[in-house]
């Protein structure tokens, strides 16, 4: 137990003091010093708990995704059955219960529509995963059923889009090192360091920003579509705003439901001011493709109205005086020059493709969290003064030895922290305090069963011994149930405590290599130079 | 220099001779700790109530004007503010709930904090905003269904761990006393109407580690003595085996405590609740290692031949030979 060979030391020194030294760039930063630039850098990265800054959660309405994926389903359906030769003639379409059902007008063509049918609803996975079930009830009726893992792709890859357009819009705003995440099935969290007021983060985040331009349909009556019954074809889209000019009055609008043009193929859109009235509006730029298909509506359509539709709802539906042939179109609205340019950097970053909405917020003050750092630190150091004077006052030599021992200790976990890139947080200094004051139970342990072999009449060599080899014991077992209430703060806790955890889990293992392995080093050490005839413990 | 001792060498208290006393009392502070948790509940932080919490300090002002706050904020119509004291006299946090329409709806919930924050800056001028978080009723459901399995399991998993360790009678007086130790952390949460956040399960699954440390040493200690004085009756047994580990037991407490009283004292006012929980954890922590932990074992009938082993080595062996062949 207390042979010690150099190659052994070499290796326990070593690991020492790298991963001490892993911690010294972090130290240097809290004091304000320099740090050489020639020299690797690892910091330790304050949670925003600490260096103030805005969390926030965002999830994602899986139930919209479902929904447009049913609508998808039924104009690819339509779309296919009307191109296949011969015609396949289809009606009572219906997507109620999350499914879509429809019914064939000849029962003859059943296999004939199945076969259309099937590719579009395998995945284009490699699985070969079908996306959809296809059922045929009472011979002529066709049920398509989404399958989960389907529907599961469908969200992870909305997520996954939908995560991108987050990271265009807030670098557009320019804020510095966001962090931005995914989080389980349908969340995403996003982290900016330094943002006290995340009102404009929250309301860029907040729009799905899915434009359309739709004809308005001049036939329904006001009267008819306030109480919510449009003419077949139709839908009715509220405006957004109700005293909006050209809404006449009336709070909603009824626009044809297709033939319209989606705003997601624009290469510019940026925030500028109407030449008449100088009033704010976004100014866009379709793409080849997209300034094509605006370029027939408006020729086609010339002296009629067309609404521009933002999330579900009328911007404005001005009339088309004149064919539209550049490629670029003014949208105006009952803008400000603030909601103009939020709506510009939206447009450019495209559309999320589901609704996300705000389900947690923190935003920190950055004077809180230098306050906290300072607080904790004076905490920190009166706290680990008394445990090592205590401990010294108690174990004399051996005291020194524990002290030591945890000023290693300390290094290393920040150093672990460090090298590893894990965030230190409010709890997580908690968690630096509450090593101070468990790590030594090691030694305590250690030195109070010393203590008693010594008083068993042992010698002192044998005491020593007997103390590290039968203290073991009980140190692994509570190091480890420690361990165990540690993962799981890990893994359910969120943010802030999960800092606490990542601080008790890695002291965990470096208060073991300190508090054992290390002063079994020295001890030896001292035995073999010494050769105590007393053990003064 | 002669060394200090905290607890004199060859102690021989008899703990164990109170130990019925004891259970009685602990009972009735297990249920009495439910009983309140039951009725008078605990004080929910935004984390577990959902809602808005700002967090505000009057540069300028010795104390913060509580009432005032409540009167000027209560007449918003966002319902009841609850508004705390938290750390230093001038720092208040003040909760409210979000109605219906404000939530997972950013623009609705910022209007109401900036509302809340016009109006106290109002009256106010000195006011500092520290921090505001909103959390909506859907997250502050699950943070509190997660909080509920990781206490749970991890009570569970230790106990589990202790079974395999040593025998299913520590096992189950692990778990008794960790169950005493949260009941009663809880308890006095609910008794104080301190507030309740995810910092404070944090500081129970600490506890619930460093309760079990104490736990451990002395069962370890218990079956070493086991094996050696196999003829002892078995309440002697264990408190000769707490008396040799008094020393070591209140040794890691001072150290534990003297670490973290500095925190409670000069530490950030946002750490105050998860260091009391954890102070309070270590008193009970230590009283439940010795008298919920240990008389348990003379119920549950531990006795020395317990970890002598039923078959030899050689035995075993064979045993498994045998079993091995058996199977084709």
């Amino acid at each position: 137990m207390l042979e010690f060979p150099t190659w052994k030391k070499l290796w326990y020194w070593g690991l020492t003091l790298v991963v001490a030294a892993a911690a010294l760039p972090s130290l240097f930063s809290v004091l304000g010093l320099p740090w050489p630039s020639a020299l690797p850098n690892p910091q330790v990265s304050l949670g925003l708990d600490l260096a103030g800054g805005s969390h926030i959660l965002l999830e994602a309405n899986e139930k919209q995704v479902a929904q447009q994926r049913l609508e998808n389903m039924e104009e690819s359906v339509r779309a296919r059955l009307k191109l296949a030769e011969p015609r396949i003639r289809i009606g009572d379409i219906s997507s109620a219960g999350g499914r879509l059902s429809f019914m064939l007008k000849d029962s003859a063509q059943v296999d004939a529509a199945r076969e259309q049918i099937l590719p579009l609803t395998t995945g284009a996975g490699l699985t070969g995963q079908r996306d959809w079930d296809i059922a045929v009830e009472d011979g002529s009726r066709f049920i398509l059923t989404p399958t989960r893992e389907g529907l599961q792709q469908a969200v992870s890859n909305a997520m996954d889009s939908a995560i991108e357009v987050v990271r265009k819009r807030i670098d557009a705003l320019g804020t510095r090192e966001p962090t931005i995440i995914r989080q389980g099935e349908n969340r995403i969290v996003v982290q900016v360091p330094g943002l006290d007021d995340p009102t404009a983060l929250k309301n860029l985040l907040g729009q799905t920003a899915k434009l359309e331009f739709k004809l308005v349909d001049e036939t329904a009556a006001p009267t008819d579509i306030t109480q919510g019954i449009a003419p077949p074809g139709d839908e009715i889209v509220p405006w957004s705003d109700p005293n909006a000019p050209g809404s006449g009055g009336v709070p909603v609008l009824a626009v044809k439901r297709l033939g319209g043009i989606k705003g997601d193929q624009l290469t510019d859109a940026k925030q500028s001011f109407e030449q008449r009235n100088n009033s704010p509006v976004v100014s866009i730029t379709f793409d080849q493709q997209g300034g094509a298909k605006f370029a027939k509506l408006t020729s086609e359509n010339v002296n009629k109205r067309f609404a521009i539709i933002l999330d579900g709802k009328v911007l404005s539906a001005p009339s088309i005086n004149e064919p539209i042939m550049g490629g670029s179109a003014q949208i105006s609205g009952s803008f400000t020059v603030q909601s103009a340019t939020q709506l510009a950097i939206a447009l450019r970053s495209g559309a999320l493709p589901v609704d996300l909405t705000v389900v947690e917020e923190r935003t920190v003050g950055p004077d809180l969290g230098a306050d906290s750092i300072k607080k904790g630190l004076i905490a920190m150091g009166v706290g680990s003064g008394l445990v090592v004077l205590l401990m010294i006052a108690v174990y004399g030599r051996f005291g020194i030895y524990a002290t030591i021992a945890l000023i290693f200790n300390l290094m290393m976990i920040l150093g672990v922290m460090a090298v590893m890139g894990t965030t230190l947080t409010l709890p997580g200094l908690a968690g630096f305090v509450l090593t101070i004051g468990a790590a030594v139970d090691a030694n305590v342990l250690i030195y109070e069963r010393m203590r008693e072999e010594r008083k068993k009449g042992r010698r002192v060599v044998a005491a020593v011994e007997n103390g590290y080899k039968e203290a073991s014991r009980a140190i692994y077992d509570a190091n480890i149930t420690n361990f165990i209430a540690g993962v799981l703060l890990f893994a359910f806790g969120s943010g802030p405590v999960r800092g606490f955890a990542v601080v008790l889990i890695i002291g965990l293992f470096t208060s073991v290599f300190t508090g054992v392995t290390l002063t079994r080093m020295w001890v030896a050490d001292w035995l073999r130079k010494a050769r105590p005839t007393e053990l003064n413990v | 220099m002669p060394l200090l001792k905290l607890v004199p060498d060859n102690t021989n208290i008899k703990f164990l001779r109170w130990r019925v006393p004891f259970y009685i009392v602990s009972m009735i502070l297990i249920a009495a700790s439910w009983g309140l948790i039951l009725t008078k509940g605990l004080n929910y932080g935004v984390d577990f109530a959902g809602g808005q919490e700002i967090e505000a300090t009057f540069t300028k002002q010795a104390e913060a004007p509580v009432a005032a706050l409540r009167e000027q904020v209560g007449k918003l119509g966002y319902g009841d503010p609850v508004i705390q004291r938290f750390g230093a006299p001038n720092e208040v946090s003040i909760r409210t709930k979000l109605p219906e329409s404000a939530e997972g709806n950013p623009g609705a919930a910022e209007a109401i904090s900036k509302k809340i924050i016009a109006t106290i800056r109002a009256s106010n001028p000195d006011v500092r905003i520290e921090s505001v978080s909103t959390v909506s009723g859907k997250v502050s459901g699950e943070f509190r269904q997660t909080a509920i399995y990781a206490l749970g399991l991890a009570m569970l998993a230790i106990s589990i761990y202790i079974w395999i360790r040593f025998e299913w009678q520590f096992g189950v007086g692990a778990l008794f006393a960790l169950f005493h130790d949260v009941s009663l952390t809880l308890g006095m949460f609910a008794l104080l109407q301190m507030e309740f956040s995810l910092q404070i399960i944090a500081a129970i699954l600490a506890i619930i580690g460093y309760s079990l440390n104490d736990t451990i040493v002395v069962y370890d200690r218990i079956r070493e003595d086991l094996k050696k004085f196999r003829k002892m009756p078995l309440p002697e047994l264990l408190d000769m085996s707490v008396n040799e580990t008094l020393a070591r037991t209140v040794m890691t407490s001072a150290t534990l405590l003297v670490a973290l009283i500095p925190l409670l004292f000069f530490g950030p006012e946002s750490l105050f609740g998860l260091t009391a929980a954890i102070v309070l954890g270590i008193f009970v922590g230590t009283y439940s290692s010795i008298y919920m932990a240990a008389p348990i074992l003379i119920w549950l009938g531990v006795s020395g031949d317990s970890f002598v082993p039923t078959e030899s080595a050689v035995e075993r062996q064979e045993r498994l030979a045998r079993e091995r062949s058996a199977k084709p």
